[in-house]
C-alpha cells in the first residue's frame, strides 16, 4: 500500500510548489494512471516515493514503511519492492537485452542459478525472448521499452511505476504495452502509470488521479469515462 | 558479501579497467614511480642500516685503568660494566696480549731486541678493556658513565666515525620519509582521479544498479577492487625492474671496489626483497584502496 499525507515538494530554486499538500493512498493490487499537464508533478512524485529526494514536508508510506523517516542504508531494501520505467528507457548501450535484465539481478545479488529462469520469465512475460542478444540500438522504440519494463519487473517488486511508458510509440505499441502492464497488475503487482495519452486512459477505463499544479484536481475510479476533453 | 557477488564486483573491476585503458596505464604509471622511488629508498636504508650495523659492531671503547690496580680488580670492574644495559660484550686486553702484539710489530726482525725486556713488561699498565654496545647513539652516554668510574683512567673512543655513521642513517630516513610521503599523496591523488573518470563513464549504469535496489557497498567495490588492481599493478612492475637494479649494482660494487669488498658489502638480494616486496605489495594495494575510497564515497551517494 502506498500512502501520503499532505506531501508537499518544493526543489530549492524554484518558487512554486512541484507537489502542494498532497493526500492519496493507492491500495495493493490497484492499477492506477496518473495525468496531468507537463509539470505538474508527477515525476516529483514517483522520484518522492523511491526516495530518490525528500518532500519538503508531509508522510509517505510504502508497504508500511515510513519513506520520509528511512535510513539512507534502508533505502535499497525500498527500492528492491519498487520497479521503476523510465520516461527514456534508460537501456545500457554497451550490454545486450539478456545482460540488461540479467544487470538488475545482479545488482541486488541474486543467486547465480535464479537469474537464467528470472530474465526468461520477463522475456516471456514482455514478449521480446526473441531478441534477447540484441543490442538496444537494434531495437524498435517498442522493442526498448518491453526491456525497461522486463528489467524493471525481473526483481519481482509489489509496485510498478511507470512514466509515460507509452510516450514514444504509436498506438498499436501502445496498446500492446498497456496489455503487458495489465496482465503484470492481473498477476498481483501494483501498477501506477505516468501518461498525457487521453486515448488509453479512456480504453483501459481505470483508477485516474489527476495532478494540477502540484495538486490533486480529481481522483476518479474507474475514470475512463470521466476523462475527457 | 557473498561469494557470487564478490567475484561479479572483482570481474567488473577488471572490466573497468579494460574499459579506461589510457587512464588505467597513466595511473599504473604513476604508482609504479612511487612504489619504485620507495623501493630504491629502502634499499638503500637498509643497506646504510646494514653498513652502520657491521660497523657498529666493530666500534668499541677502549678503557685503561688506574697503573695501581692489579688485573683481580681490573676484572671485577669489568664484570660492572658487562652487566651494563647498552653493554653487548666487553673483551679483557691483558698487558701480555698488548706486549706480544706490539712486540711483533715492532721487533719482528731483531727478537733479540725485545728479549731484553723479559719479565718487565714495559707496558704493564697497559691492560684494558674493549667495551662494544648495542646502539651508537648510546656511545657518548657509555663513555661519561665509563669516565666517572673510580679506577679508570682513561677512555678511548672513535666519536667522530660513530656520529658521521648514525647522522647518515638520520638524514636518509628523513629524506626518504619525505619523498616517500610526497609520492604517496601524488598517487592517492592520481589514482582517485583515474577512479572518478571510471566513475563518471558508468554513470548511468550506477544509477540503474541504484534505482534497482543495489546496496552502496555493491556498487561501490567494482571501483575499490579496480583500485586495487591497479595498484598492485602498480607494485609488481617496480620489483621487477628493483630487482635487476640490485642484482647490477651488487655486481657493480663488487667489481669496483674489489679491494675493500669487505668493508663495503651490501645486503643480499634475498634479504632486501623478503622485506620490499611486502612493503611493495602492500603500499600499491593501500595506494588503490584509498584512492578508491575517496573517489566513491565523493561520487557515489544513494
Ligand atoms: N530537479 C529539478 N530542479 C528544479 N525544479 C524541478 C526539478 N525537477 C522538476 N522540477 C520542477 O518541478 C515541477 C514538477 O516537475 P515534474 O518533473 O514532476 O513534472 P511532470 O508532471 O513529470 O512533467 P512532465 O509531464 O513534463 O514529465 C516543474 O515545475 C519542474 O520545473
Ligand atoms: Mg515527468
Amino acid at each position: 500500500m502506498i500512502r501520503l499525507e499532505n506531501v508537499s515538494m518544493t526543489y530549492d530554486d524554484q518558487h512554486t510548489y512541484a507537489l502542494n499538500h498532497v493526500s492519496l493512498t493507492i491500495e495493493d493490487g490497484e492499477f492506477v494512471f496518473i495525468v496531468g499537464d507537463s509539470g505538474a508533478g508527477k515525476t516529483t512524485l514517483f522520484k518522492l516515493l523511491i526516495k530518490e529526494m525528500q518532500p519538503t514536508s508531509g508522510e509517505i508510506f510504502v508497504n508500511g514503511k515510513a519513506v520520509t523517516r528511512l535510513r539512507r542504508r534502508k533505502i535499497p531494501m525500498l527500492r528492491r519492492e519498487i520497479g521503476v520505467v523510465f520516461q527514456n528507457f534508460r537501456l545500457l548501450k554497451d550490454r545486450n537485452v539478456y545482460e540488461n535484465i540479467a544487470f538488475a539481478q545482479r545488482a541486488i545479488s541474486a543467486p547465480t542459478k535464479d537469474i537464467n529462469k528470472n530474465v526468461a520469465e520477463v522475456l516471456t512475460l514482455t514478449g521480446i525472448s526473441e531478441k534477447y542478444r540484441s543490442f538496444p540500438d537494434q531495437l524498435s522504440g517498442g522493442e526498448q521499452q518491453r526491456v525497461a519494463l522486463a528489467r524493471a519487473l525481473v526483481n519481482k517488486p509489489s509496485i510498478l511505476l511507470a512514466d509515460e511508458p507509452t510516450g514514444n510509440l504509436d498506438p498499436g505499441n501502445s496498446r500492446a504495452i498497456m496489455e503487458i502492464l495489465e496482465e503484470i497488475n492481473r498477476r498481483g503487482t501494483t501498477v501506477i502509470v505516468v501518461t498525457h495519452n487521453h486515448e488509453i486512459v479512456r480504453m483501459m477505463n481505470k483508477r485516474v488521479i489527476n495532478l494540477k499544479n502540484g495538486m490533486v484536481a480529481n481522483d476518479i475510479q474507474e475514470g475512463g469515462l470521466a476523462y475527457e476533453r | 558479501m557473498k561469494g557470487n557477488s564478490f567475484f561479479y564486483c572483482l570481474g567488473q573491476g577488471f572490466k573497468g579497467i579494460k574499459r579506461n585503458k589510457v587512464f588505467f596505464l597513466a595511473s599504473v604509471a604513476t604508482i609504479a614511480a612511487c612504489v619504485f622511488m620507495v623501493g630504491i629508498l629502502l634499499a638503500v636504508m637498509m643497506n646504510i642500516n646494514f653498513v652502520l650495523k657491521e660497523a657498529q659492531d666493530s666500534v668499541s671503547i677502549t678503557v685503561f685503568f688506574d697503573e695501581d690496580l692489579n688485573e683481580a680488580e681490573i676484572k671485577e670492574i669489568g664484570k660492572r660494566i658487562e652487566a651494563w644495559e647498552e653493554v653487548s660484550k666487553i673483551e679483557f686486553i691483558s698487558a701480555e696480549d698488548v706486549w706480544a702484539t706490539f712486540k711483533e710489530s715492532y721487533f719482528k726482525d731483531n727478537p733479540e731486541l725485545a728479549e731484553g725486556f723479559a719479565g718487565d713488561n714495559p707496558l704493564a699498565s697497559s691492560a684494558s678493556y674493549a667495551v662494544y654496545f648495542n646502539d651508537i647513539d648510546q656511545q657518548k652516554t657509555i663513555v661519561d658513565r665509563l669516565s666517572s668510574l673510580t679506577g679508570v683512567r682513561k677512555v678511548n673512543s672513535s666519536e667522530v666515525t660513530a656520529n658521521a655513521l648514525s647522522d647518515v642513517g638520520k638524514i636518509v630516513s628523513i629524506i626518504s620519509l619525505v619523498i616517500g610521503v610526497v609520492l604517496f599523496c601524488v598517487s592517492v591523488f592520481l589514482i582517485s582521479n583515474t577512479i572518478t573518470t571510471g566513475i563518471t563513464v558508468r554513470s548511468e549504469e550506477i544509477k540503474i544498479m541504484k534505482y534497482v535496489g543495489a546496496t552502496d557497498f555493491f556498487v561501490k567495490s567494482p571501483f575499490v577492487f579496480e583500485g586495487i588492481i591497479i595498484g598492485l599493478i602498480g607494485a609488481i612492475i617496480p620489483l621487477v625492474i628493483l630487482f635487476f637494479v640490485y642484482r647490477s649494482a651488487i655486481s657493480y660494487i663488487v667489481n669496483q671496489f674489489n679491494t675493500i669488498s669487505d668493508a663495503f658489502s651490501m645486503m643480499p638480494i634475498a634479504q632486501v626483497f623478503t622485506i620490499l616486496v611486502p612493503v611493495a605489495l602492500i603500499l600499491g594495494a593501500g595506494i588503490g584502496l584509498i584512492g578508491s575510497i575517496i573517489a566513491t564515497n565523493k561520487y557515489i551517494k544513494v
